[in-house]
């Protein structure tokens, strides 16, 4: 017979530093320079793995690249070299096409080699177009059918903490995905069962498949929805770090393993970092010409080195 | 729309009794042998002895004996409301901790409204998820909104997933610890309440992806599921009254199947029938015919099921002889097919 509560229950993580002892003596500002220069990175990855294919997610990379930083580079607790680690925090992709990012996201934590990102989307990869977790170490659900995330994360919320585990389930979806009613059935679920150990992360990029969000269904007010269901809500500007950092800072001083559930709504722009993109007309699947990829990178680096983009 | 003016007729009128439609009417005959929500009893033993085991819900727990598991372990079991996406969802997530969820709702909700989430966020990682469904192909006289007639074929086409379809008490009890212990998610077909207990009298134990020749016989080849294994059983007996010497092979587990040893007892000239109580569209007919068919035998089979239609309401036994899957009209079938 084997026993699953032999230790206490644990407190949750309320210092998830993934690399800690780099972090222990950093100030506000080396804190949002080092998590920066991660969005940075991941934005750059995200530009080389849509140029090899020319094409991909690569505006709702670059308009996410903040979040994925954010948790990555600040917030999940894992061990790059033990993916499948039993204490590890949980990021779950719902938002499956948002794959590149989250690509990127793992090469930065080390997870996945850099080297591999250029296979993105190519036969045989490990690297597929939509996110699915039989094929990427660190991938911990196959996302794509949307809707999905937020379900699971109540299940692996309920079952982590049945076992006494402080760890943490991150769940990524996509304001397109409030359009699925799976979605409030796991928002209601949440709360019922109050997984204080549960935070989403909701990126509002206004756009979806057909369209503008506000054309298509329209999901406001996103904020009032969330408070309703019980939820711990915050809205930001998921392109600016500092606001970022302070949300998850907040979300974690008032998390409990049997408290409300902490949502993080980030209202971001498609194509973030690249004016090239941002000035584009906004699409579900943005084109690039092969011209445009260099440009692109320059443009992004200039940005970030607060130099005049060209 | 207006009011009727009409005073309501009181006058005392005989009325004949009316037969009931209640949907937890039990398929038991009267005073036959039956246990109690033998899935729920057989759930918590299986818990005592593996504590990975949890079970969840979406509001039908008292109707699908979960109830039982729920007051032995309420510490394990998660009541997900009216919600079966977040059921299945949640199931998942659940395995993903390296826990053994079992699922009930009812088989309508599982096959119809939530597929999606027991396809891709359980089959499609392999997990150990098993659901349970409660009121299986004709088992409420509640009509289509709950007769469950096409689940197997709905299901069947989910790669991993496991498909059993119970005959009785004994089939319950020994299968839910096999469930258990098998890896990759599950569906069984619920026999819920007091549940006819029939296997006992033959030499049977439950063997997951087996099929057991429960009784021989010169003439005839039932092979059966579910409930109609019972009926099936029910039938080879009166059949002998007329001289037909009728064998019995029940096949629980739909998927995989095991085509060895069903193929082995059609592959004779004796009629070959098989009985499900499921839609003739994609359940064990079919199964079975598409063996047949691979395998090159040049064999007729005749399907007892229910046919490919939406089902009137009523009560159970008015509907299993409406639909042919009573007794009577198994041996009226077969009698007619011997000429």
């Amino acid at each position: 017979m084997t026993t699953l509560n032999e230790t206490a229950p644990q407190e949750l993580h309320t210092q998830p530093l993934p690399q800690k002892e780099r972090m222990t003596q950093e100030t506000a500002a080396e804190r949002l320079e080092r998590v920066s220069a991660a969005a940075y990175r991941i934005r750059h990855h995200a530009l080389n793995m849509g140029e090899v294919q020319g094409q991909g997610y690569v505006g709702q990379a670059l308009g996410a690249a903040d979040m994925l930083a954010a948790v990555y580079a600040d917030q999940l607790r894992y061990r790059a070299e033990d993916p499948h680690w039993e204490q590890r925090d949980r990021f779950l992709l719902s938002t499956g096409h948002y794959a590149i990012g989250h690509y990127a996201a793992l090469a930065e934590a080390g997870i996945v080699p850099v080297e591999e990102l250029e296979t993105y989307g190519s036969d045989d990869s490990r690297l597929p177009m939509s996110g699915m977790s039989t094929y990427t170490p660190g991938m911990e659900i196959s996302g794509g059918s949307l809707g999905h995330g937020l379900t699971i994360a109540v299940g692996m919320a309920l079952g982590l903490r049945y076992q006494g585990s402080g760890a943490r389930i991150y769940n990524f979806l996509s304001d397109g995905e409030l359009d699925e009613g799976s979605t409030w059935e796991a928002a209601m679920g949440a709360h019922h069962h109050q997984l204080g150990n549960l935070t989403a992360m909701v990126d509002i990029n206004a756009l979806q498949a057909d369209g503008k969000t506000d054309t298509v269904l329209r999901t406001e007010p996103i904020t009032e929805k969330w408070e309703a269901a019980g939820w711990y809500t915050q809205r930001v500007d998921g392109n600016d770090m500092a606001a970022l950092l302070t949300a998850f800072d907040n979300a974690a001083a008032q998390a409990t393993t049997s408290g409300r559930p902490s949502v993080i709504l980030c209202d971001t722009k498609v194509g973030r970092g690249v004016p090239l993109l941002e000035e584009r007309e906004k699409a579900h699947f943005m084109r690039i010409e092969e011209h445009e990829w260099q440009t692109c990178r320059e443009q992004l680096t200039a940005g970030y080195e607060g130099k005049a983009a060209r | 729309m207006s009011a009727t003016t009409e005073a309501p007729d009181t006058t005392a009128v005989t009325k004949p009794k009316l037969k009931t439609s209640a949907m937890i009417a039990s398929f038991a005959d009267p005073g036959q042998k039956t246990a109690s929500a033998p899935f729920g009893h057989a759930l918590v033993k299986a818990a005592q002895e593996n504590d990975r085991i949890v079970g969840l819900t979406a509001d039908l727990g008292k109707y699908t004996d979960m109830h039982i598991f729920a007051q032995a372990f309420p510490e394990r079991f998660f009541q997900m409301g009216m919600a079966e996406q977040l059921l299945f969802g949640a199931a998942a997530g659940l395995a993903e901790t390296g826990l053994v969820p079992f699922a009930s709702t009812y088989s309508v909700f599982a096959a119809r409204r939530a597929y999606d989430f027991l396809c891709l966020d359980a089959a499609e990682p392999n997990l150990n998820v098993n659901i349970v469904g409660g009121l299986p192909g004709l088992t409420t006289g509640y009509g289509p909104s709950h007769q469950a007639t096409e689940d197997m074929a709905i299901f069947r086409g989910m790669p991993n997933l496991t498909i059993v379809d119970p005959c009785d008490s004994l089939d319950i009890e020994q299968a839910v610890p096999q469930l258990a212990a098998s890896e990759g998610p599950t569906y069984l077909r619920l026999l819920r309440g007091n549940v006819p207990t029939v296997l006992d009298e033959y030499d049977y134990t439950f063997e997951l992806g087996k099929a057991k020749v429960l009784r021989g016989g010169n003439d005839v080849v039932f092979v059966s599921s579910g409930l109609m294994t019972m009926r099936a059983l029910q039938a080879a007996k009166a059949l002998a009254e007329h001289n037909v010497d009728v064998a019995v092979v029940h096949t629980p587990t739909i998927k995989p199947f095991d085509a060895e040893t069903v193929l082995a007892e059609i592959n004779t000239d004796r009629l070959a029938v098989t009985l499900e109580n499921h839609s003739v569209v994609g359940g064990l007919f079919e199964t079975v015919a598409s063996a047949v068919v691979t395998a090159g035998l040049g064999k007729r089979v005749v399907p007892v099921a229910l046919p490919d239609e939406f089902l009137d309401a009523g009560a159970l036994p008015t509907l299993h002889e409406r639909y042919g899957l009573s007794v009577q009209r198994i041996v009226a079938k077969v009698l007619a097919e011997l000429g």
